[in-house]
């Protein structure tokens, strides 16, 4: 689905999904999809457990094909680059396109180290270098006051925020041109959730941002545009604000309005 | 409506009845039950502190710092037991150098390189686990049969115009025999380790681009470096006890010096206690030498299991911070 903004298409999205369908064994869990991610914006995904949302969001950095039996058929592109296809390095579609976990996952490392981690396996060995990444990405994710002083100590003192806040800043010092999030912020309490949605906001200025959410109201506040998922089908695609205002479907209404879910 | 509710309150009378029967059996099977496993854990640990009383006591008295650093003298009636713990110690090493590397990296094929449905994951799997059941003295003719005879020999013809150097029981064999009986003990425990590492973990690092390789080495193998270690650590006890495989293979019946190369027999604390309790001249001063040899044995194994027990709680403490 595109979307069309005042007659106009819209300027040319970051990705372009098209037909993308992905199966557990012979379970089809979700597509075909298509549909249109614009660059430097929000785009949430919405919908009920289940529907393929996360799988939907997996698939767009190859996370999917880790989990045996995954097969994954379409074709999605970043920049017009095909990121399916024979030849076609996984590792290098995930230095561009990055990932933050729902469960907030860093290393058993130091606080540093975590962050710099990207940037080691990368082949950056200067550590000046390293130092001043790794502190540009703290700050983009408004962790460096909060944990300046204490670099070098584990990253598992860390609250659960704060882990959160540490893994997203690990996935943009490598400077991805996409950072996928699935549900970042759903083992969170109401603080540190504000806290991350507030770092979307701002990482959307220069990020392009897909952002997985069980929570509506998280979606209206931080994304541009939303896609609703049902039962492994990408329902309707939109503007947030259309979508949750004047949805075409009476499936997304009966959503976003509480009737099921 | 009368007749039909005294039927109801009849009823559910009754069937609590039945269930504080049930209840009541219950209870008997559970007291008897926690009876039966109590006596019978009673038992293995009075055979236990049997054995135990009977290696202090009659061990003890012949422990000093003199037996644990001097040669066995007079026909073995007299003196220490230097050459076969510093014999232990060399043998096992070697038997580490030789048998980790390979089945930690056996380990890290079949967990996270190796398809799991394919033939030949299953039949490396069904091999380790048949390595596992083959009885010890299997292993030392098999490693008379091989290393000795023919990889020894095989090196004495090429490189010591037959002259008998390798191709003799040897240090060397005796570890590398040792090494392939505690394969699947590594193997085990560190696939074992490496299945407990979350994949949150695995995710993280491959959703930051890098490689596979990566991947293992820089956050799987680290986090399981405990586990790892637990294995290395119970390998290395097995081997310290084990008699039947170095039999043949390079431990000798007496040597007053220390091994000097890799070709050299050496002596081993299992190995003596084998050859006083069955070859003495003279039993009656051979028997105390035996129990202390038995219970320097018996520590050194200890010793190594604590310290697997200790590595794999720390393992688990750490673990746990991570969920």
């Amino acid at each position: 689905m595109t979307i069309a903004t005042n007659g106009k298409p819209d300027p040319t999205p970051k990705l372009v999904v098209r037909g993308l369908t992905v199966f557990y064994g012979e379970k089809k869990a979700v597509g075909p999809v298509g549909l249109d991610i614009v660059g430097q914006h929000v785009t949430a995904l919405i919908g009920p457990s289940g529907c393929g949302k996360s799988t939907f969001l997996r698939s767009l950095n190859r996370m999917n094909e880790l989990i045996p039996g995954c097969r994954v058929e379409g074709e999605v592109r970043l920049d017009g680059d095909p990121i399916y296809g024979p030849g076609i390095d996984p590792v290098a579609i995930r230095r561009r396109i990055g990932m933050v976990f729902q469960r907030s996952n860093p290393f058993p490392k130091s606080i540093k180290e975590n962050v710099a981690y990207g940037l080691r396996i990368g082949g950056i060995k200067d550590d000046r270098e390293i130092s001043s990444r790794v502190e540009r990405a703290l700050t983009q994710s408004a962790l460096w006051e909060e944990v300046k002083d204490r670099l070098d100590e584990s990253a598992m003192g860390l609250s659960g925020g704060q882990q959160q806040r540490l893994c997203i800043a690990r996935a943009l010092a490598v400077e991805p041109e996409v950072l996928l999030m699935d549900e970042p912020a759903s083992a969170l309490d109401p603080i540190a959730t504000a806290h991350i949605e507030e770092l979307i906001n701002e990482l959307s200025a220069e990020y392009t941002v897909v952002i997985v959410t069980h929570n509506m109201q998280q979606a209206a506040r931080v994304a541009d545009y939303t896609a609703f998922f049902y039962l492994g089908e990408l329902v309707e695609f939109d503007r947030t604000d259309v979508l949750f205002t004047k949805p075409n479907d009476s499936r997304t209404e009966d959503y976003i309005t509480g009737r099921f879910g | 409506m009368t007749a039909s509710a005294t039927t109801d309150v009849e009823d559910r009378h009754k069937l609590a009845q039945q269930l504080a029967q049930r209840t009541r059996s219950n209870l008997l099977a559970d007291r008897t039950l926690a009876i039966a496993s109590g006596v019978t854990l009673l038992m293995v640990l009075l055979i236990l502190t049997v054995i135990l009383a009977d290696v202090v006591r009659n061990g003890a008295p012949r422990l000093s710092w003199a037996f644990l650093t001097e040669a066995p003298r007079d026909g073995m009636t007299a003196g220490g037991i230097f050459p076969a713990i510093i014999g232990m110690v060399e043998m096992v090493l070697l038997m580490t150098l030789a048998g980790v590397p390979v089945g930690v990296a056996t380990a890290i094929y079949l967990h996270e390189y190796a398809s799991p449905v394919s033939k030949l994951t299953r039949s490396i799997r069904i091999a380790v686990a048949n390595l596992a059941g083959v009885p010890s003295i299997v292993f030392g003719l098999f490693g008379l049969g091989f290393f000795v005879q023919f990889i020894g020999s095989g090196i004495d013809k090429t490189f010591f115009h037959g002259e008998k150097i390798y191709g003799q029981p040897a240090l060397i064999w005796a570890a590398l025999t040792m090494a392939i009986l505690t394969l699947p003990v590594v193997i085990v425990a560190t696939e074992e380790a490496l299945r407990a590492v979350p994949r949150e973990l695995r995710e993280a690092s491959l959703a930051l681009g890098a490689t596979k390789f990566q991947t293992v080495f820089n956050v799987v193998v680290p986090q399981a470096s405990s586990g790892i270690l637990t294995g290395t650590i119970l390998a290395v006890s097995r081997g310290a006890g084990e008699v039947a495989p170095i039999l043949f293979t390079g431990a000798a019946y007496f040597l007053p010096l220390l091994p000097k190369s890799l070709s050299s027999q050496f002596m081993t604390p299992s190995y003596h206690v084998y050859v006083l309790s069955t070859q003495s001249p003279d039993v009656d001063a051979t028997k105390p030498i035996l129990y202390a040899t038995v219970l320097v044995l018996l520590i050194l194994t200890f010793t190594l299991n604590v310290a697997a027990v200790i590595v794999r709680a720390r393992m688990r403490r750490r673990a746990g911070k991570i969920a």
